[in-house]
């Protein structure tokens, strides 16, 4: 309902001309037939599925290797200690910021913004899996060892499912930083995506085309961290005191 | 199931400890807060470091890990794995040991109808209550047919009922599998209900090892006495059965009744917080119920203790600090008194059975 207000409202202010007409702000039914004509010739169709490949592969490697070596780091002390000062130290540079380096070292090619993804990825799976796999009860070990377990059943069959919580938030937040990192970086470097297609239609004046472009990024955003919440709620609602079920 | 010898284990909580549990025995392990006792069993089930040795059966155990001792642990927490629901739970060591299906599908029925909860099965031990939650630990300690039973303080989170009625369960479990079994608590009267025997554990060493009513009735030291709360006890004179259950003892000029059915007693112990004190005469049938006169009054941290001179015994009794404040009490007063019979314990003289010395 807030939503349709909105966007009644946009084409009402619009339509009156009370900013400076069409030129900076087209109304709402103007933007959506430009979605239709960028969709009918298949130029968002395109930009879309480039940028969504590159989250998809980048997201998918920063988040297993996120998930691995957090894994590692979590249970193993010596790996700790021998990594956590590395992580420390480039855990701080914002993901942009590599983007000078990453075009000298790998070049404007399809690796450089899946590189960026997977270190905007990385980090902050990496950190939320220490932290779930450090903060497992120790009680819960202690009570698998006495059962029985070897020390990798304690990891798989104890630990890991009860840090997936952790995990998940990691997860969820950087699902949509996926999208937020590759629009940036399409608009900086990369000559197609929707970041891309946002630029050009910036040089053409284009505010429509622009705002078609916002549209799709924000229901990327919002699809990829809904999906998320709903394998979270899928994987761990039921035996999570905490569960929320109507995410 | 094996006999444990602990010898000369020492670590951050454990003073030289040296323990015998007899095989298919209830221990009883009986302590304070921070006495050392969750570490001593910890030290058993392998799950810390120590010094000393641990043999179960005369062999020793102490290069064996945890995993492969062969011992259940119900934890005092009970920590049940929030996310596998009471049957994964109860199966989770047969799945470590690669049951096949169809056998951890057979045991675990057969656990759950032994802990009386089959209708539990597909819960998360987020839907259980205590109760509940306290049978699947069981249930799962149980699960592997552990040779070694640990029992670290499992119905201390439980309401005074539920683990009362859990505690004869958990006994009348452990006496038909025969299992040798340590059972942690601080609480004496849950010690003496359940015990074969006890051990005292104070300041990380063992203090006393005996039977429960030798142990109520001659604590080998002060500190001992002390921390089972330093009991009266009075010698009997003379014995008679009431064929209800109960019997009359008198102890120098102190007619008792007591719940007792069997041999003929020796003596009576009851702690000093079992004997209830009033300014004015308590309502009631009145048994067990004197006039004492206060010979002292001495003020402990929450609680103030009275010595009381009744009929030539000398007691001990103990109340409540703010219930002592509501009263008007003082050296040389008269009270009332009333020695809880239910919580009377009784000594008996094992070799004279009632049949053959009605009275002594």
């Amino acid at each position: 309902m807030p939503v349709a207000i909105f966007l009644a409202l946009w084409e009402i202010i619009a339509r009156v001309d009370v900013l400076p007409g069409n030129f900076l702000l087209p109304p709402f039914s103007e933007v959506v037939v430009e979605f239709y004509h960028l969709s009918a010739s298949g130029v968002l169709g395109e930009n879309f599925l480039s940028s969504l490949i590159r989250v998809l592969i980048g997201f998918c490697a920063g988040s297993i290797a996120g998930i691995v070596i957090g894994t590692v780091m979590g249970w193993n002390k010596v790996a700790d200690r021998a990594l956590n000062p590395l992580i420390t130290l480039f855990y701080p540079i914002p993901t942009l910021g590599w983007i000078p380096l990453l075009m000298l070292w790998i070049g404007i090619n399809e690796m450089l913004p899946i590189t960026l993804i997977f270190i905007c990825s990385f980090f902050p799976v990496l950190y939320n899996t220490i932290t779930g796999i450090k903060n497992v009860d120790r009680d819960y070990i202690k009570a698998a060892r006495s059962l029985g377990a070897s020390d990798m059943k304690v990891l798989t069959t104890v630990v890991i499912p009860l840090a997936l919580p952790n995990i998940f938030t990691g997860l969820r937040l950087e699902a949509g930083m996926a999208w937020r990192v590759i629009i940036a970086a399409e608009m900086v470097a990369i000559p197609t995506g929707i970041g891309a297609l946002l630029m050009k239609a910036e040089s053409l004046i284009r505010i429509d085309i622009i705002i078609v472009c916002l549209i799709v990024l924000a229901i990327m955003c919002l699809i990829f961290e809904k999906f998320f919440a709903y394998l979270e709620a899928r994987m761990t609602a039921r035996w999570r005191q905490d569960a929320i079920h109507n995410r | 199931m094996p006999s444990i010898t602990v010898k000369n284990v020492k670590n951050y909580a454990c003073r030289s400890v040296n323990l015998e549990i007899n095989d298919k025995e209830l221990l009883v392990i009986l302590g304070p807060n921070g006495s050392g006792k969750t570490t001593l069993v910890n030290v058993i089930a392998g799950l810390v470091e120590y010094q000393g040795t641990v043999l179960f059966d005369g062999i020793s155990v102490d290069r064996i890990p945890a995993n492969k001792r062969g011992v259940g642990y119900l934890f005092q927490n009970l920590v049940l794995f929030p996310h596998l629901n009471v049957a994964a739970n109860i199966a989770y060591s047969l799945r470590v040991k690669k049951w096949p299906q169809q056998r951890i599908t057979e045991k675990v029925r057969e656990l759950l109808k032994l802990v009386n909860i089959p209708h539990l099965a597909s819960r998360y031990p987020k839907n259980l209550s205590g109760g509940e939650k306290q049978r699947v630990a069981l249930a799962r300690a149980l699960a592997a047919s552990p040779e070694v039973l640990l029992l670290d303080e499992p119905l201390s989170s439980l309401d005074a009922q539920t683990a009362k009625y859990l505690r004869t369960e958990l006994k009348q479990i452990q006496r038909r599998l025969r299992i040798t079994t340590i059972y942690v608590t601080h609480d004496l009267m849950e010690a003496i209900n359940m015990a074969d025997r006890m051990a005292v554990i104070l300041d990380g060493s063992i203090e006393q090892v005996d039977e429960p009513e030798k142990l109520l009735f001659f604590p080998c030291n002060d500190r001992v006495s002390d921390f089972i709360g330093a009991p009266n006890i009075l010698d009997c004179d003379y014995c008679k059965s009431t064929e209800q259950g109960v019997m009359e003892v008198g102890c120098r000029g102190l007619k008792l009744i007591v719940p007792h059915d069997g041999n003929v007693i020796h003596k009576i112990a009851i702690l000093p917080r079992h004997i209830y004190v009033s300014e004015n005469k308590p309502r009631g049938p009145g048994i067990n119920g004197f006039i004492a006169t206060i010979t002292d009054i001495i003020f402990r941290t929450d609680t103030v203790r009275f010595c009381l001179e009744v009929s030539n015994n000398k007691l001990v009794a103990e109340i409540p600090y703010h219930i002592f404040e509501e009263m008007d009490l003082e050296k040389g007063k008269e009270v009332y008194i009333i020695l809880r019979m239910r919580r009377i314990r009784v000594f008996e003289n094992k070799n004279v059975s009632f049949d053959k010395a009605n009275v002594y």
